[in-house]
């Protein structure tokens, strides 16, 4: 009895606490505090939303320019790939210079979570292009002097009225060290298969000059250890995966070079590291 | 630049930063303890002799907070302004732990909700984010959050206490906080799970209400109405 008295009492004041909201009071000093902060989580969320959005068409657009740099190894017209994969960045820069806007006047770390796995894939992309240019890691500088942006076209009356005289015009976008790391130790992934590749097309020298690359890269990330952040402890065990890998093929290339018939040695690469693939499924 | 010489660059950057952190959490482990000295004065409120001395307990309190004020100037310099966000989970437990303290101690003193610009200034923080250190309007918001279930629990004691109007005070108070929090749109994190757990103190509360109400101990029952 006490409980079903209970239940409907508390169904009533449900109904009266409901009505409450209906005619709450707005001039009251709680409701207006509270439509104030509604404004201000509101716009907070949407500026989120937006740079998750941002985020994930740079990490698309730069898979894409990585997918293109891999095909280097088998087409005769090297350069005109390199070109059509700098074409792809540039409307990446694009997609940034949409980031360093939307950020004009904020604190950076507050969304950083937002957009930084669209950073990394860039700075993945844009140091793969790098490398294979150059054969040399791009710095962090260099990644940053590109991702300064004239803000001519879509100046909205009201962005540029906020923004400080000073820099009216021109935005820059700051890739921290953090998002660097962690790309570089992405790029050494798609180095890796860039090898694997190059073997399975006769070439004997970008081996051995990837394998060399990986270990500077490995030994830098050994250095900094685990005074980083916790995703590059992470990446550092599938970084020594791909440079194992990378050292066998090196491994096989020199043992069997030179015993074996140039054109045949594809195949001999080719078995061996399907059986390595099949090796690694069962770790 | 060589790939040695770019890791180096990177891993004096690392090193930077940790000290920054380190420097911070020294001074937020002050704060903690401050913060837990006052709550130590204010959970004294409880007491059935506590109630009579809340005037007494908040003045104290009051006092206790400009350690706070102190202290948190001394964590605005441990780190350049604009990267606020960047070490931000390293006061953000204690900051909404104060947070909720100010609006306690606003609560005991006058039975309203403090504002933001109070918390801010009991605190010695700003409001806006351009103007440096500031409150975050997640965090005082966690703090009000974390009140309401303060506020339950004073309820109940205040009846054991033979206070039996207060908790039809605080019952309003809670109605139309909760109405105010009706009109946020959270999205699914922990200030979201914070507040799924306001329904709950709102049910206390309206429970005390109804003992006292049935047994007609309430002195002015019209007072716990829709007034």
């Amino acid at each position: 009895m006490n409980k079903r008295e209970g239940e409907g009492w508390s169904r009533r004041n449900v109904e009266a606490a409901q009505e409450r909201d209906v005619h709450a009071n707005p001039s009251s000093a709680v409701i207006a505090a509270f439509k104030v902060f509604q404004q201000e989580l509101d716009s907070r969320h949407d500026k989120y939303e937006r740079l998750v959005k941002i985020s994930r068409d740079i990490t698309i657009e730069s898979k894409r320019a990585i997918f293109l740099l891999h095909r280097v190894t088998n087409v005769p017209n090297a350069e005109g790939v390199l070109n059509e994969a700098e074409g792809k960045l540039d409307g990446v820069r694009q997609k940034i210079g949409q980031i360093a806007e939307e950020l004009r006047g904020e604190d950076i770390y507050q969304f950083h979570r937002a957009f930084t796995p669209g950073i990394q894939e860039y700075v993945e992309a844009v140091s793969f292009l790098h490398y294979i240019r150059h054969r040399s890691l791009v710095s962090l500088e260099e990644i940053n002097a590109r991702l300064v942006f004239m803000n001519t076209e879509n100046s909205d009356p009201k962005g540029s009225a906020e923004a400080p005289p000073s820099g009216a015009r021109v935005l820059t976008f700051q890739v921290t060290p953090a998002d660097y790391l962690l790309g570089v130790a992405d790029l050494t992934g798609e180095l890796m298969r860039l090898c694997i590749g190059s073997v399975g097309n006769g070439d004997i020298d970008t081996p051995f000059q990837l394998s060399q690359f990986l270990r500077q890269i490995h030994d830098g990330f050994s250095y900094i250890g685990n005074t980083g952040p916790y995703e590059v402890s992470k990446k550092l065990h599938t970084l020594r995966q791909s440079l194992g890998k990378v050292e066998d093929a090196c491994y096989t290339l020199r043992v069997r070079g030179s015993e074996i018939p140039k054109h045949m040695l594809a195949d001999v690469f080719c078995s061996r590291t399907t059986h390595m693939d099949t090796e690694e499924g069962v770790v | 630049m060589s790939v040695t010489e770019m890791f180096s660059y990177i891993q004096g950057f690392l090193s930077a930063d940790q000290d920054v952190r380190e420097d911070i959490r020294k001074v937020v482990q002050n704060l903690e303890q401050t913060a837990r000295e006052i709550l130590t004065l204010l959970q004294s409120v409880h007491q059935p002799s506590g109630f009579k001395e809340i005037p007494s307990k908040c003045a104290k309190a009051r006092e206790l907070f400009s350690n706070v004020r102190t202290q948190m100037a001394e964590l605005k310099t441990k780190f350049p302004v604009e990267q606020y966000y960047r070490f931000h989970e390293h006061w953000r437990f204690v900051l909404q732990r104060l947070a909720f303290l100010a609006a306690f101690v606003v609560y005991l003193e006058n039975e309203t909700l403090v504002t933001r610009e109070e918390v801010a200034q009991i605190l010695g923080i700003e409001v806006v984010r351009e103007k440096g250190f500031h409150l975050d309007v997640e965090d005082f918001l966690a703090g009000v959050l974390i009140m309401a279930s303060e506020l339950s629990r004073l309820a109940v004691n205040s009846v054991t206490a033979r206070d039996y109007s207060r908790p039809l005070r605080i019952s309003n108070f809670i109605n139309e906080l909760d109405s105010g929090f009706r009109l946020l749109n959270l999205k699914n994190d922990p200030l979201r799970k914070r507040y799924d757990g306001l329904k709950y103190d709102v049910k206390k509360i309206e429970e005390v209400v109804y003992d006292v109400s049935i047994r007609g101990l309430a002195k002015d029952p019209k007072s716990g109405g829709d007034k």
